[in-house]
């Protein structure tokens, strides 16, 4: 069924596109500059942007709202643990992953339990976890252990090392939506959800582990995003709230849910560092930049529907 | 029977919050302590009213926050330098809210994402309109919004006046009711004849209107503006429209219990002043309250817990 349809063509088409765009201006000099600034900028969006990828697979009204807070807090409290200390890198991972853990389960336990819509529940425990992260940060900013910053900063063979992760995580996230039970259980929740528990799936389970999956997502970007600008800040996480949603539905992904296009998210997320660098560089001013930002995000879903609805 | 009690929890919780909050500071239970405590859930009432006619036709809408900022900056420069033109774009505004409505339909687009779209926009001309924090109320806003009323405070009695209008709107009249259907279900309201898209025009255009309304508020009470002055509406209004006892789908909002609902949220910042929280925890605090209010929800709300 996939096999004709191609939606995440759409976001690398664009990547691409605003990266011409963009060597134009420069008649083609720091190119391998900007791809690399690209894919160190878009592996965080693309991380998180595999996790709330997920959420919205679920189905409608299923978007999770915590996530700067959640990137945030365990940037945070993994820096704190480590202490600038070397040789804590793992200990800070497992901190700011068991964060990361304890957010999807809380998340989750509010929907569940309180029966609270999901919207609402992220959006009011999003503002305890930001509560706790100020009290934990008390405004101090604590370097990264040095080996743990050279590693976020550093590359392999010419590829940066965030975006090896970023990679990585989106290969094993593909192999778990397209491969596996778990993803297909997931797609079926997300087409109906009723249909899916008629069927056997054991929905609740599902849903848990995908509010885990997308906080744990969270959780290791902003342990990655603290060490790679060298400290935690209480609004790090700030700008991909709107960044996680826009990266999944330029993707390709249904934001009606039971579709989800892991490649997609990770044209998306070049695309959006990409758009603004473009713009930067031909001079566009804040206000300009946010306009044009906007028109083009637009432009891409009428397109995307337009392509879409087409027999 | 279920509608009957939705409008019961969100007076209860605003009853509750301001029998603790005179308890713990008897000396606001006055004209003046009442005009503080209120006085900044004008526009938040009016951004509510915004949201819940978007959410009333199964929308969301994500750019609110940056639109009321927008329109706080057109209000602080043009409207108060040049009123005529001022005039214009705010009408521009509002008629261009009704298009991102009938194009949301027309094109079947999620609303989520377009909206998210259309919040860099406004904030971008939000940007490019007031680069700098700065501008200047104008002269009549500001006596409207600082008048002395006899008996109740400016805060309350406007409160009062968004309820009734809007109740009258969307609960009494034909229009109204046709438009709630649209969100409880659009396919028959088509088969009745009505051309939806027009509705959906109408309603959003309608959030439009209070969307302006709100921002030339805040800026009657704050007297400037700057590009990001309300972006923490957008998540307030949607708060606001829950805790007044609506729903994300199936056209099932209450205007009286939406208004209720924000002066509900913004009691429960003055109350956590009051209580000498450490500042640290104020915004859990507030996320707290909004999680004890919102499980109340489950005492009304067994029947339908299916989901």
């Amino acid at each position: 069924m996939s096999g004709f349809a191609k939606p995440w063509l759409w976001a690398w088409i664009a990547a691409g596109a605003a990266f011409a765009a963009t060597l134009g201006l420069t008649a083609g000099r720091g190119a391998g500059e900007l791809a690399y600034a690209a894919m160190s900028f878009g592996a965080f969006a693309a991380i998180v942007g595999m996790g709330q990828m997920l959420v919205i697979t679920l189905g409608p009204g299923n978007v999770d709202l915590s996530i700067p807070a959640c990137m945030t807090l365990a940037g945070t409290l993994a820096l704190k643990v480590m202490g600038s200390d070397p040789g804590t890198a793992w200990l800070g991972l497992a901190v700011a992953l068991a964060t990361g853990l304890g957010v999807g389960l809380a998340n989750f336990a509010l929907i569940w339990l309180l029966r609270l819509p999901p919207i609402i529940a992220t959006l009011a425990a999003s503002l305890i976890y930001q509560s706790l992260a100020i009290w934990s940060n008390r405004g101090l900013r604590i370097k990264p252990p040095e080996g743990l910053a050279d590693f976020a900063t550093g590359r392999m063979l010419g590829v940066p090392n965030v975006a090896w992760v970023a990679l990585l995580l989106a290969l094993a996230t593909w192999v778990m939506l397209e491969r596996s039970v778990w993803g297909r259980w997931l797609l079926a929740s997300g087409q109906n959800l009723r249909a899916a528990r008629l069927a056997g799936v054991p929905v609740q389970a599902v849903r848990a582990a995908t509010y885990v999956a997308v906080a744990v997502f969270a959780a290791l970007a902003g342990y990655l995003l603290a060490s790679f600008s060298g400290g935690a800040a209480l609004n790090m996480g700030a700008e991909y709230l709107l960044m996680s949603i826009a990266v999944v539905v330029i993707g390709g992904s249904s934001i009606a849910g039971g579709n989800s296009n892991v490649p997609g998210v990770l044209g998306a997320a070049l695309f959006m560092f990409l758009v603004v660098s473009m713009l930067n560089s031909y001079g566009a001013g804040a206000g300009v930049k946010s306009v044009l930002t906007g028109a083009i995000i637009i432009a891409i879903v009428i397109a995307a529907s337009a392509r879409r609805s087409r027999p | 029977m279920l509608s009957k009690y939705r409008i019961l929890l969100p007076v209860v919780s605003l009853a509750v919050l301001l029998a603790l909050t005179f308890w713990m500071q008897p000396r606001a239970m006055s004209y003046f302590g009442l005009n503080l405590l209120f006085n900044l859930a004008v526009p938040i009432a009016l951004a509510t009213i915004a949201q819940m006619l978007i959410i009333m036709v199964n929308d969301i809408d994500l750019s609110l926050g940056a639109f009321v900022s927008l329109v706080a900056c057109v209000t602080a420069t043009y409207l108060n330098d040049t009123p005529a033109l001022g005039l214009l774009i705010l009408v521009a505004l509002v008629l261009g809210y009704a298009a991102m409505g009938a194009v949301i339909h027309v094109l079947d687009l999620p609303a989520i994402v377009v909206t998210l779209g259309m919040s860099f926009v406004w904030g971008g001309l939000a940007l490019f309109i007031l680069p700098t924090p700065g501008g200047a109320a104008p002269g009549w806003l500001r006596a409207v919004m600082t008048v002395k009323p006899p008996l109740m405070p400016m805060a309350v009695v406007a409160a009062i006046v968004i309820a009734a209008v809007t109740h009258l709107l969307v609960i009494r009249s034909g229009i109204g009711t046709v438009l709630r259907g649209v969100g409880g279900n659009a396919r028959s309201i088509a088969r009745a004849g009505w051309n939806v898209a027009q509705l959906k025009a109408l309603a959003y255009g309608l959030a439009g209107l209070f969307g302006v309304l709100a921002g030339m508020a805040l800026v009657g009470l704050t007297t400037s503006a700057d590009a990001n002055i309300a972006l923490r509406y957008t998540l307030l209004s949607i708060a606001g429209v829950i805790l007044g006892g609506g729903e994300f789908i199936g056209g099932k909002v209450s205007p009286v219990g939406a208004v209720i609902g924000a002066l509900t949220l913004t009691l429960a910042a003055s109350f956590l002043s009051f209580l000498r929280l450490s500042p640290d925890w104020q915004i859990g605090a507030q996320g707290a309250i909004l999680i004890l209010v919102l499980t109340a929800r489950l005492l009304f709300s067994r029947r339908g817990a299916a989901a």
